[in-house]
């Protein structure tokens, strides 16, 4: 059984950085709100943002279009790497303050 | 404070169904309810833990530190589940040859409640640690909203623990001949839609490069952040755009999980037609 993860993990996980297109993109979260709340990305490149928590207390950068969930602590900073999009709109909020913290990734 | 009740509730529901799951899967193995009690206490311990180092761990590897740890304690979640479901199936044939040497029955029933303790304890840990980050983050503010906001989190502790309840004693209203039928079913396909998950996550590392791409989409039925989508994620890997490596590791697991069954049920299987 536990060869059968083994295998799995080797087999299924060849190791490949992917190259991102542009500098990554610089987010802040203060007062439980995101700035800049709309982050334009190009489509069908990763991404990759960097999340700068400013506020004392955690928070989950969250998004189910995104397919990401990413708990940032207090005076942290989070790496969120962006798959290549489709062009859209992919909504995501801060879970832990969604009635501030939201913000939308624009592919395009 | 409503805010508060909401995410408790959400994240005590998704390790409350999995304990659910776990204590009916284990009816009538005697030291169960000592087995998930250590689950719970040292998920809640690890929860802690975790919370306490979520900075220094998201900045492992290149600042993937966060997703592999998530991947790999939900990967050991899926073995042992896997485990838990061989073990049963084997159960009935162990049992006729055991007979013979008294005691040792017991002590693999204590093996398979070990995997259930981690499982138990890794859905803990998980869904704990944000909810000791979001309480952590609303202490450390204080002020007068702190007291609404605990007294939220209680009740979304209650009224998670409460369905969890509702999980259990639902899947006890089973028949005890099909009990066990069923709970393996759920247990396949919760050990499948972790294996899903721990495949966004590797994707999220960087890991996975391969199959990204959306299969299908039904947001427009169900959304992934609706009660109901985060119910179906928790207990069958619903997913409202999954891959196509989401798809394959759902798929697989499955596979190897009803072929290991298969297999060490197999010779019983014979003996029972000859």
């Amino acid at each position: 059984m536990k060869r059968l993860v083994l295998a799995f993990t080797l087999i299924v996980v060849p190791i490949v950085a992917p190259a991102f297109a542009d500098a990554p993109i610089e987010v802040h979260l203060k007062n439980h709100k995101f700035s800049p709340s709309v982050i334009k990305v190009k489509a069908n490149k990763p991404s990759m943002i960097i999340l700068y928590n400013d506020d004392e207390g955690a928070d989950e950068f969250d998004s189910s279009s995104l397919k990401i969930e990413r708990v940032v602590p207090g005076r942290a900073k989070a790496n969120i790497r962006v798959r290549a999009l489709a062009p859209g709109k992919y909504p995501f909020m801060g879970e832990f303050h969604a009635a501030t913290a939201q913000g939308v990734v624009i592919a395009e | 404070m409503i805010s508060a009740l909401i995410i408790v509730f959400r994240e005590v529901i998704e390790a409350g169904l999995i304990v659910g799951i776990v204590l009916a899967a284990t009816t009538g193995v005697p030291g169960r309810a000592r087995a998930v009690t250590i689950g719970v206490v040292a998920g809640i311990l690890g929860a802690c833990l975790v919370a306490g180092f979520a900075g220094e761990l998201a900045n492992l590897f290149q600042g993937s530190g966060q997703e592999f740890f998530n991947a790999t304690i939900l990967l050991l979640a899926v073995a042992m589940l896997t485990w838990h479901n061989v073990w049963m199936a084997s159960h009935g044939r162990e049992m006729a040859r055991e007979l013979k040497a008294a005691g040792h029955q017991v002590r693999t029933g204590e093996r398979t409640l070990a995997a259930l303790s981690i499982v138990v304890g890794v859905a803990v840990l998980r869904e704990g640690s944000e909810v000791v980050l979001f309480l952590y983050g609303i202490a450390a503010q204080g002020g007068t909203s702190a007291t609404g906001m605990v007294a939220g989190g209680g009740l979304g502790l209650v009224g998670g623990a409460a369905v969890s309840a509702l999980m259990y004693f639902g899947l006890l209203k089973v028949p005890a001949g099909k009990l066990f039928q069923v709970t393996s079913g759920l247990i396949t396909l919760l050990a499948a839609g972790m294996a899903a998950q721990a495949v966004i996550f590797l994707q999220n590392g960087g890991l996975l490069e391969f199959f990204t791409d959306t299969v299908w989409d039904t947001s427009w039925l169900i959304r992934d952040d609706s009660i109901t989508g985060k119910l179906l994620h928790t207990l069958i890997g619903y997913s409202q755009a999954p891959n196509g490596a989401q798809l394959l590791a759902y798929g697989a697991t499955v596979l190897m999980i009803l072929v290991l069954m298969r297999l060490v049920n197999a010779p019983a299987a014979g003996a029972r037609h000859a």
